[in-house]
């Protein structure tokens, strides 16, 4: 049975871890506002940019001639994982679940002997994965003194990407990342980026309009795939900071909970302690009259 | 009201404009471009330079790259570099134009970069002037 003396200092530290997992959660409610905002104001760009590479890709008639970054390489070899997380933890099982998804498809291509290349953003994530590992992370990213991530950033990530793919160092690019659903569900995701994947067809317009290119196709195609590329990097960024915060929210919003929850049962503790005292106290006092 | 047509510039981060206007000029790849009400579907892309949206309070936006589509009336232009020409200011518009220099003196450009790169800095000038 601790003291009362303990009990007491226990009851105050679990107070304050409760003050400061409270101001976790408010913080990161505001956050989540703003990331949210972004995410949404974010969509129309990267939707439209889809939409005009369909209307693109619909005009060409030689896919064989096709750029590569929009018909991949053809072969099925090399694989490169951009994995997405956090650079900041106590947000739940934000980090972990993107890693474990990205950590059963290593699983599957290392076990289908291909090659495996991996790229880390977010100093979370890299923690995570280079001890099983450790081997194929070939570039990691951090954008830990960032105070909000901007489109430069997945410029740079989008150019080393496309880079490594002229190099011809891979044949297919997967992006590992949370899908913010709403606040308490966040879904991690992998697209796969090179080649681009043919599910974006329900975007489909009915009418087949006729455009006129200037250049043509293929030049354009050439400006736009690259960026696509970064306007892919920046969405899953954009969704995952947006996760991130919902998902903090909700961890700190649960610690708190429980942090009340053990307040009270220690304070219920506590008082039971003290009336024990006392009552002993009455005991002796009592048996010490009586037996005069 | 019926010569007009919408059009918006959106950046990855943000709606930057959508309004109503009867002409839009863009610096095209291949040179500068006016549209007008019910122009023929057209995809292209955009080098340094000025978009014109023309109405009765005219605006100026100054573009690095873009890609544009029109269709059905709608003109769409997507670029992450825009700033409207009236919040340059002086000492902004010099230090992207010495940053444009020291690029395009520079060995390692490709002739596509220093075309590009040409446009941009006599855009920038023709704005400080």
């Amino acid at each position: 049975m601790p003291s009362l003396d303990d009990l007491k200092k226990r009851i105050k530290s679990v107070k304050s871890t409760q003050k400061i997992t409270k101001a976790m959660k408010m913080v990161a409610a505001a956050k989540l506002r703003k990331a949210q905002e972004n995410a949404e104001k974010g969509r129309p760009y990267s939707q439209k940019m889809q939409n005009i590479i369909l209307n693109l890709t619909k005009s060409i008639k030689d896919p064989t001639n096709a750029p590569k970054l929009l018909v991949g390489t053809g072969k099925d070899e090399d694989y490169l994982c951009v994995v997405l997380t956090a650079d900041r933890g106590l947000c739940g099982g934000f980090n972990s679940n993107i890693c474990k998804l990205a950590k059963s498809r290593f699983k599957k291509i290392l076990s289908e002997g291909k090659k495996l290349k991996i790229i880390t953003v977010g100093t979370k994530g890299l923690d995570q994965i280079k001890r099983d590992y450790g081997k194929h992370i070939i570039k990691k990213f951090s954008f830990k003194d960032k105070k909000q991530i901007s489109f430069t950033e997945a410029e740079l990530i989008g150019n080393e990407i496309i880079n490594l793919f002229n190099l011809k160092e891979f044949d297919k690019c997967i992006l590992f990342y949370n899908n913010f659903k709403n606040v308490i569900t966040q879904i991690p995701q992998s697209q796969q980026i090179i080649p681009a994947e043919s599910e974006t067809s329900d975007l489909k317009r009915e009418d087949n309009l006729s455009y006129e290119f200037e250049p043509d196709e293929d030049e354009i195609l050439e400006d736009l795939l690259p960026k696509n590329i970064s306007t892919q990097v920046f969405r899953a960024f954009l969704e995952n900071a947006a996760s991130e915060q919902g998902s903090r929210m909700t961890a700190m919003d649960n610690a708190t909970r429980n942090a009340g929850d053990l307040v009270d049962k220690l304070t219920i503790n506590y008082n039971r302690s003290r009336q024990a005292s006392i009552t002993k106290e009455l005991i002796e006092i009592i048996s010490g009259a009586e037996s005069l | 009201m019926s010569e007009e047509f919408s059009v918006e510039i959106i950046s990855p981060e943000n709606l930057i404009i959508k309004t109503n206007t009867r002409e839009v000029i863009i610096p095209s790849y291949e040179g500068e471009m006016g549209i007008l009400k019910d122009h023929i579907h057209l995809i292209t892309f955009l080098r340094p330079g000025i978009i014109k949206i023309v109405s009765d309070k005219n605006r100026n936006f100054f573009v690095e790259e873009g890609t544009v589509e029109f269709s059905n009336n709608n003109l769409l232009i997507l670029t992450s570099t825009v700033r409207e020409v009236s919040d340059l200011n002086n000492s902004m518009l010099e230090s992207l134009l010495s940053e444009a220099e020291r690029r395009i003196n520079s060995d390692e450009i490709s002739d596509k970069e220093k075309y590009l790169l040409s446009y941009k800095i006599s855009t920038l000038k023709n704005i400080s002037q």
